[in-house]
């Protein structure tokens, strides 16, 4: 009987040091060169029954391109990717494949699964179609846009950029509106730099454009244009994905104080405005030097991340809870970790206290402690009594969670929401109340995962292709 | 989109001007109240600007401006034909506007601007609009003679008697008040220290009083709640609740620190720019 091969370990990720890292915005992860690339790849079992593709929400085939890139062919590898996967540098980056794809791969049990997201990342990064249309319709041209069948997309986040990018593909016009300056969506004002670079967003926008897909910046639909005038002009479908970008506040006394953020505005003036290179660009931000976070989820973690290359002395992230609850994907906490980020858990803020011109000074925090499991199945922290402390800091980012922006919902009353805020939608089809409007991503669902947005933007396109008669 | 600038007209010699923007799918929208935020330079900021008229029939906004940082020397320093790189909007909720009677109007140093859109759309709604402009001396008044087009009255208060009463509008709105029992609504923008003075006058008469808030804002649509302001104890954002508010209820203490945020900052930038282009900050 032959002796059955000795599983080799995954080929680990190359990175910054921690402690360089922790002191410039480049990207974390270094990327695989070509050799371990394959390396990796050849790990790959080429199940007769793969199960990986169905833990994708976009549904990549991971045995085919894995095995083009074992095989060294990494623009067949791109093309197999970029058939389901209109964005695969950002995938590769920033989906928790752990919980996807790896989750589902059959090695995964022995604690060592094929490095899906990573293979992802090496065949995105290296190789971009020189004509974007024959990745993904394998032919010379996209099929010529046809100037009658027009559909917006509102938003340019992850699920509009997927949505159009189908819809380009089949020939639909398509316009992206979106209210900022920037296109992206989270992926330019959310996402840092050090885990996702602005290059790699605007490579992938350049290739839609080239796929004919418009972007209009500086549009807020509802505001400058309403999504009944979008039929008006003689467009044939509209879809949301607008994200779920209202930050919440907690409503305890001192939130107003100077040097309390929401981290949507902490981000905000870093990714999208680059404030970091203040005077040299016109919006501040604050340079904390003790730093806390509050919160346990990935926003929390960019953050206290982005707090730390800003020169903070100290960051601290307060947590209700214990470090097996935070919701934050484990790779990004390890990373934190390793930079020196401080983890103050079981604790709950109270207060933010400031001095007499209105600085923050320090936060008092409440002790918890875990109690009865709740309706969730966690254990639910619960105060012990009089056990305050107060932990000194002089800027304290919310990543507390958000909700529905209301901009567009305000002005179209006619569209149903569910009964936490957001667009009821279709879960199989995207469609809202409305004739002809889809909705997914963010504002559909409340805070999620990239991935999931794509999967919502493509569902939608997909059967809005059906009923323009494309498909 | 960019837009371009179609006519500046300087409304007080080295303080106050005026623009005309190319801007037709936001003049077609635009209601009493909105406001725009506007982007002059590449590294530039995003900052609002309440609108101070739009005319949907010409496609034009028109927004006045007073040059206090960089970024308003940065749009002082274009000129007609020129184009602005970025231009949103229109932002925020505009006036609720109803037909109730006798509304009177306050504004304060640039606030008049904006307080004239507003005071406009009440006298399209057939209410009768008595107009209180104030500013330090006469030669610092704005907006006097288009406000006097739809205004029943414009009343006026300078601060070294040169025109009008002598002193505050607050002292003219509050002999409005003693002598008008038909004035139903209140409305003022200007200052904080004004719109604040203004809400502690109108309260002993229990009339409906609206201001007009300029918060420090980043994206102007809701999503980094830079802008936040208490109002009746709750934190409400300009850019998407308000800009206007109950006076009544505004902590214009909270608003005023908050103001305050990035003078620093501002004063840096501002130095940096005006030692660079050769100019007095």
């Amino acid at each position: 009987m032959a002796k059955k091969a000795k599983l080799l370990p995954r080929v680990s990720m190359p990175m910054q040091d921690p402690h360089v890292r922790s002191g410039n915005f480049n990207e974390v992860a270094l990327g695989y060169t070509l050799e371990q690339a394959q390396a990796e790849a050849r790990r790959c079992l080429q199940c007769k029954n793969p199960t990986c593709q169905a833990g994708c929400p976009v549904e990549v085939d991971c045995k085919a391109f894995i095995r083009e890139v074992a095989e060294g062919r990494l623009d067949e590898a791109y093309k197999v990717i970029k058939v389901t996967n209109s964005l695969p540098a950002v995938c590769g980056r920033v989906c928790p494949q752990e919980k996807q794809c790896e989750l589902r791969c059959k090695l995964n049990p022995t604690g060592q699964p094929i490095a899906i997201g990573r293979l992802e990342r090496f065949v995105a990064d290296s190789y971009y179609a020189v004509n974007p249309c024959d990745a993904i319709t394998g032919g010379d041209d996209c099929k010529l846009l046809r100037e009658d069948l027009k559909v917006a997309c509102v938003g340019s986040g992850p699920s509009s950029l997927t949505a159009a990018g189908y819809l380009a593909a089949l020939g639909v016009s398509v316009t992206v509106f979106e209210a900022l300056h920037e296109v992206g969506g989270v992926l330019t004002y959310g996402i840092p730099e050090f885990r996702l670079p602005k290059a790699i967003v605007h490579t992938e926008v350049e290739f839609l454009k080239r796929m004919g897909v418009v972007f209009k910046t500086n549009w807020v639909v509802g505001k400058t244009v309403s999504i009944q005038d979008f039929f008006d002009q003689g467009y044939k479908a509209v879809f949301i994905g607008v994200g779920a970008g209202l930050p919440k506040f907690l409503n305890i006394p001192g939130e107003s104080l100077l040097g309390v953020y929401s981290a949507n505005e902490y981000l905000t003036r870093v990714n999208l405005m680059r404030g970091y290179k203040f005077p040299d660009v016109d919006t501040p931000v604050a340079a904390g030097r003790q730093v806390t976070v509050l919160g346990g989820g990935n926003v929390s973690m960019d953050a206290a991340r982005t707090a730390l290359r800003l020169g903070a002395e100290k960051v601290t992230i307060v947590y209700r809870r214990t470090k097996e609850e935070m919701p934050a994907r484990l790779e990004e906490l390890e990373h934190a970790l390793e930079e020196g980020v401080i983890l103050e858990n079981l604790a709950a803020p109270v207060a933010f206290n400031g001095d007499e011109k209105g600085h923050l000074r320090s936060l008092t925090v409440q002790r918890m402690e875990l109690g009865e499991p709740d309706a969730s199945g966690r254990r639910k922290p619960v105060p012990v009594e009089g056990a305050f402390f107060d932990i000194p800091t002089d800027l304290a980012i919310l990543g507390i969670g958000t909700g529905p922006n209301q901009v567009l919902l305000r002005e179209t009353p006619e569209l149903t929401l569910n009964k936490w805020g957001y667009i009821q939608a279709d879960p199989e089809t995207g469609e809202t109340d409305l004739p002809m409007v889809f909705a997914g991503g963010d504002i559909v669902t409340g805070a999620a995962t990239v991935v999931l947005a794509m999967g919502a933007g493509r569902k939608s396109a997909r059967e809005i292709a059906r009923r323009l008669g494309l498909l | 989109m960019s837009t371009t600038i179609l006519k500046k007209r300087i409304l007080i010699p080295g303080r106050v001007t005026e623009m005309t923007l190319d801007a037709p799918e936001i003049a077609a929208k635009a209601k009493p109240g909105n406001f725009v935020i506007l982007r002059v330079a590449e590294d530039g900021e995003r900052f609002p600007l309440t609108i101070a008229d739009a005319d949907a029939a010409k496609g034009t906004i028109t927004i006045v401006y007073l040059v206090l940082g960089k970024s308003t020397a940065i749009l002082d320093s274009l000129g007609e034909g020129d184009a602005v790189l970025d231009l949103c909007g229109p932002l925020g909720r505009a006036t609720d506007i109803h037909k109730v009677g006798t509304v009177v109007c306050v504004g304060g140093g640039t606030g008049i601007a904006a307080m004239h859109h507003i005071a406009k759309g009440h006298a399209q709604a057939g209410n009768k609009v008595v107009s209180i402009i104030g500013a330090r001396s006469a030669d610092l008044l704005l907006f006097e003679e288009e406000l006097s087009k739809f205004s029943h009255e414009v009343l006026i208060a300078t601060d070294d008697g040169s025109k009008g009463q002598k002193g505050f509008v607050t002292q003219v709105l509050k002999e409005r008040l003693e002598s008008d029992p038909e004035v139903k609504e209140v409305v003022a923008v200007g200052p904080v220290p004004m719109m604040r003075a203004v809400a502690e006058v109108t309260r002993p008469f229990g009339v409906k009083t609206v201001v007009s808030l300029n918060s420090i804002m980043v994206d102007g649509i809701g999503m980094c709640g830079a802008c936040r302001v208490r109002v009746d104890d709750s934190i409400r954002f300009a850019c998407v609740d308000g800009p206007e508010f109950d006076a009544h209820k505004v902590d214009f203490g909270e608003l005023m620190m908050r103001l305050g945020s990035y003078v620093p900052q501002e004063k840096q930038s501002y130095k940096c720019y005006c030692e660079c282009h050769g100019k007095e900050s």
